[in-house]
């Protein structure tokens, strides 16, 4: 069983949450100016690491709010979760 | 024709007709009462000072807290959301008075009265029961009286008010769920 800390609900069990996948991903201000490769990448492809992860997270049992984490893909070791809008912070791992 | 209004609804629960449980524990589904789900941004002065001057009592402001004032409890579920338990009939004009008052003000307050339904369970194996469903850590030095909380009862979201006093706690579920959530009690207290 895996505990993870909402920002606003504090320590939960992991059953209580989904996770959504990258975090991190800003919408490309101008779409038109994409082409069709770079576009393709922005909507369908995501880093996949062995390792430290940013993710987006959702309290949805809870309080339902979003928030990111960075969680290590190989041991599930959560190392922060932050409010949405907070920089990636430096993990060491 | 006549506007339906709160007041008018049936109770319509899907575990509406089942009787109530009496004995060492008891668990019963309470009076249909008023509901009011809002959103508003705490930052903002005259969002909290328009609602604590409706509804008469302080804004909580921390996730999985409660204030109480006679029939009504205001819950914090978020940094961002409230809901309101209030008395059925008032339900309509706490709104009406709450969007006048908040008019200007980017929120929303949203009548939700009939679409949950709260079931009472009180007992000395109260706790326990609800462990066979919840992750949460109930235990009564970290889960302390007037503690509120959303979590999950099975596969329900619930909302669960460990009351001020004594071994009970309210659990307000979709009323959809209702019925769930009842039989999954009813057969945890069968195998105590
Ligand atoms: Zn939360």
């Amino acid at each position: 069983m895996l505990l993870i800390e909402c920002p606003w609900c504090g320590l939960r069990d992991q059953t209580e949450f989904h996770c959504h996948g990258e975090a991190h991903i800003t919408r490309p201000l101008d779409p038109d100016s994409l082409s069709d490769e770079e576009w393709g990448s922005y909507v369908f492809f995501r880093n996949n690491p062995k390792g430290l992860h940013y993710e987006r997270w959702e309290h949805s049992h809870g309080c339902r709010r979003w928030f990111n984490a960075a969680r290590d893909t190989v041991t599930d070791h959560v190392y922060a979760t932050y409010k949405p809008g907070v920089a990636k912070p430096e993990i060491e791992s | 024709m006549t506007n339906t209004t709160a007041k008018d609804l049936p109770r319509t629960s899907s575990c509406y007709a089942r009787s109530a449980i009496e004995g060492t524990n008891s668990l019963r589904e309470m009076d249909l009462n008023g509901k009011l789900n809002i959103r508003g941004d705490a930052s903002e002065q005259k969002f909290v000072d328009g609602m604590s001057q409706v509804l008469e009592m302080d804004l909580p402001i921390s996730a999985n807290s409660v204030n109480e004032r006679g029939s009504q409890r205001l819950y914090c579920l978020g940094p961002d959301e409230w809901f309101l338990h209030c008395n059925l009939k008032s339900t309509d004009s706490l709104a009406q008075n709450l969007r006048e008052k908040l008019a200007g003000v980017h929120c929303a307050v949203t009548e939700v009265s009939d679409y949950y339904t709260v079931l009472r369970l009180s007992g000395p194996d109260a706790e326990g029961l609800l462990r066979r469903g919840t992750p949460l850590d109930l235990h009564h030095g970290v889960f302390k009286h007037d503690h509120t909380a959303q979590t999950r009862f099975g596969h329900a979201s619930i909302l669960l008010h460990k009351l001020a006093e004594g071994e009970a706690w309210d659990i307000q579920v979709r009323w959809t769920y209702a019925e769930y959530l009842w039989d999954y009690l009813v057969s945890a207290m069968r195998s105590l």
